[in-house]
């Protein structure tokens, strides 16, 4: 089967190359003609989870693995972990400094909308060690 | 829907094949092909672009020669609202208007009203919040082109009402009716146009199957003729209907301004157009109400048939618009007539996907991938297309081939008995590695 394994790196506290990525991955999915739906969701996503790299993370990686039935996105970051994810999993929650939200970032819908927009949203995260997000977006079928 | 029909188009004998245009192009839609730009067809969103950076003028807009009006028994001109930006000193709009009228023409209809009437209809719109958010506007037809093509998922957004223009043409053809008496058909509409892109949407509507302008005339041609007749004015005519709000249309932010709501963006210039479209698909805009985009900078002022600096425009209109009542036209109900709204829907043209199938598309973008990773990455474009990735994109589609890009070409003939530094000598000056006996200045 047919399988594109892509990578970015995010860079820290880099907020004019931030939703770069997620911008990039979005084109290639278009290229690939998933479903207009698809494309969407996952570029939201995909570009909340970079986003929350960017600002409370020292940055990461994300490895997109794009099949025809599904896409999985794994963003990994060695920041400083989610003490409640709960708590953070709530609208409107933020943790975000005061800089950050200036900029427009930080209204708490990070993670909620990583949630309400993947099919299947894993989060491995340990205090001090960093977090792994792992996403699943189910695809449309591929035959047209 | 016709996508063929183009008014962007380009005159080969004074092409002489350079980088400017497929450098400069927003959807990749121009190759260098035998010393000519050839455009792709169906990429091709008719911004106007290529024709602003040829330095060789070589891309040029299809429109018509004022002859055009004499094919009719009536004949109505529809200024758009920039136009009146392209005059010094000018301080009534009536001496532009009566100038058209010792043209040749019976009758003027200010694109300007049309613009008034969207822009209640607009509102009402927006207060009866029965419209996907943010809403974007469908007057610039290189904007909803761009949609079409690159951002198939926003054209729910798109506000569904017609253009200023078709909007003009639809009130002068029945106005025209009942004055006159003649028949429909008879009587000839032509929008004085500021962009290639409303002489496209003439020729293939967006949004409905067949346009009321029957012809448009550049504003950039008619100019002299025009400017010769408002220095030898023989009557001035009162003719002006339109007010602040109609003639605010000319540039960025005049339509938001008619809108009346508070929550609005206007973006103008393409590059900030494809911004502002990439954070509406991300979702960041959810709070705005209505985005006006103009992918002219500037707004229409800045459309490439122009004749005045855009800003130079901007300023004269604003001045002009300083004595113009706030708004004359308006709805007379509630409701939204029939025939200011699209009655087509607006199919994606979903152009850029490498094939029909998913998993077709994934063999070729790991092609794609595989052939980037072998490239040089300078996006130098001398095989032709704008960048490496839109080579390798060309190739496995099957309409360039792997040598045309010079470094691999250079690779491929390392087995050949050429020396070294006579190999390097292939590639352009600035891509080169360093030859022992070439002396550069600036080294």
């Amino acid at each position: 089967m047919e399988v594109i394994q892509l990578h970015y790196d995010v860079n820290a506290n880099d907020f004019t190359c931030a939703g770069e990525a997620s911008g990039k991955l979005k084109r290639e999915l278009k290229r690939l003609g998933f479903e207009p739906d698809v494309v969407r969701r996952t570029a939201i996503a995909v570009y909340e989870a970079e986003i929350n790299m960017v600002i409370h993370a020292d940055g990461g990686a994300i490895d997109a693995s794009i099949s025809p039935e599904c896409i999985t996105v794994v963003l990994k970051d060695r920041g400083p972990g989610i003490p409640d994810v709960s708590l953070a999993m709530r609208e409107g929650y933020s943790t975000a400094p005061e800089n950050v939200r200036n900029l427009g970032f930080g209204a708490g819908m990070g993670l909620p909308n990583i949630k309400k927009y993947s099919d299947k949203v894993d989060i491995d995260t340990v205090i001090g060690e960093g977090t792994t997000i792992t996403l699943r977006i189910n695809t449309a079928p591929a035959e047209n | 829907m016709d996508t063929v029909f183009h008014s962007v188009s380009l005159d080969k004998e004074k092409c002489l094949g350079c980088m400017n245009c497929i450098k400069r192009c927003p959807t990749q839609a121009i190759r260098v092909r035998h010393g000519k730009a050839t455009i792709i067809s169906e990429r091709c969103i008719d911004c106007g672009e290529c024709i602003r950076i040829c330095p060789h003028h070589a891309k040029s807009a299809k429109s018509d020669p004022l002859a055009i009006i004499e094919g009719y028994k009536y004949k109505i001109a529809l200024p758009a609202p920039s136009l009146y930006g392209q005059f010094n000193n000018l301080t009534d709009v009536n001496y532009v208007l009566s100038a058209f009228i010792e043209l040749g023409f019976d009758y003027v209809f200010e694109v300007a009203r049309g613009a008034e009437m969207i822009s209640d209809a607009t509102r009402k719109l927006l207060k009866s919040n029965s419209l996907k958010k943010p809403v974007i506007s469908s007057a610039c037809p290189a904007v909803c082109r761009l949609i079409r093509v690159s951002y198939p998922d926003l054209i729910d957004n798109i506000l569904t009402l017609n253009t200023p223009m078709d909007e003009s043409a639809h009130l002068a053809r029945k106005e025209a009716v009942e004055r006159t008496g003649l028949a429909p058909e008879d009587i000839g509409i032509f929008f004085i146009t500021p962009c290639p892109a409303k002489i496209t949407s003439i020729k293939s509507p967006l949004g409905f199957s067949k346009s009321e302008v029957n012809g448009a005339i550049a504003i950039n041609e008619i100019y002299p003729q025009l400017l010769n007749k408002m220095e030898h004015l023989n009557e001035l005519k009162t003719l002006e209907q339109a007010g602040k709000i109609g003639v605010g249309w000319a540039s960025s932010g005049g339509e938001a301004a008619g809108s009346m709501c508070e929550r609005y963006i206007a973006a103008d210039g393409i590059e900030n157009v494809i911004k502002i479209l990439e954070e509406v698909e991300n979702e960041k805009l959810n709070n705005i109400d209505f985005i006006e985009l103009n992918a002219c900078t500037g707004g229409c002022v800045g459309g490439c048939l122009q004749v005045s600096n855009n800003f130079v425009a901007k300023t004269r209109l604003k001045t002009l618009r300083k004595y113009l009542p706030v708004s004359v036209n308006r709805l007379d109900t509630d409701e939204i007539p029939d025939e200011m709204c699209w009655d087509e829907k607006l199919e994606p043209l979903s152009v850029l996907k490498l094939a029909d199938n998913v998993t077709d598309a994934m063999k070729l973008m790991n092609q794609v991938s595989e052939m980037v990773r072998n490239f040089p990455g300078l996006d130098c474009g001398t095989c032709g297309a704008p960048t490496c990735r839109a080579l390798a994109e060309d190739i496995v589609r099957g309409y360039a081939s792997i040598d045309h890009c010079i470094f691999r070409l250079k690779d491929e003939m390392k087995s050949n008995d050429m020396s070294p530094s006579e190999l390097e000598k292939i590639i352009p000056v600035p891509f080169r590695g360093e030859i022992d006996e070439e002396k550069l200045k600036w080294t």
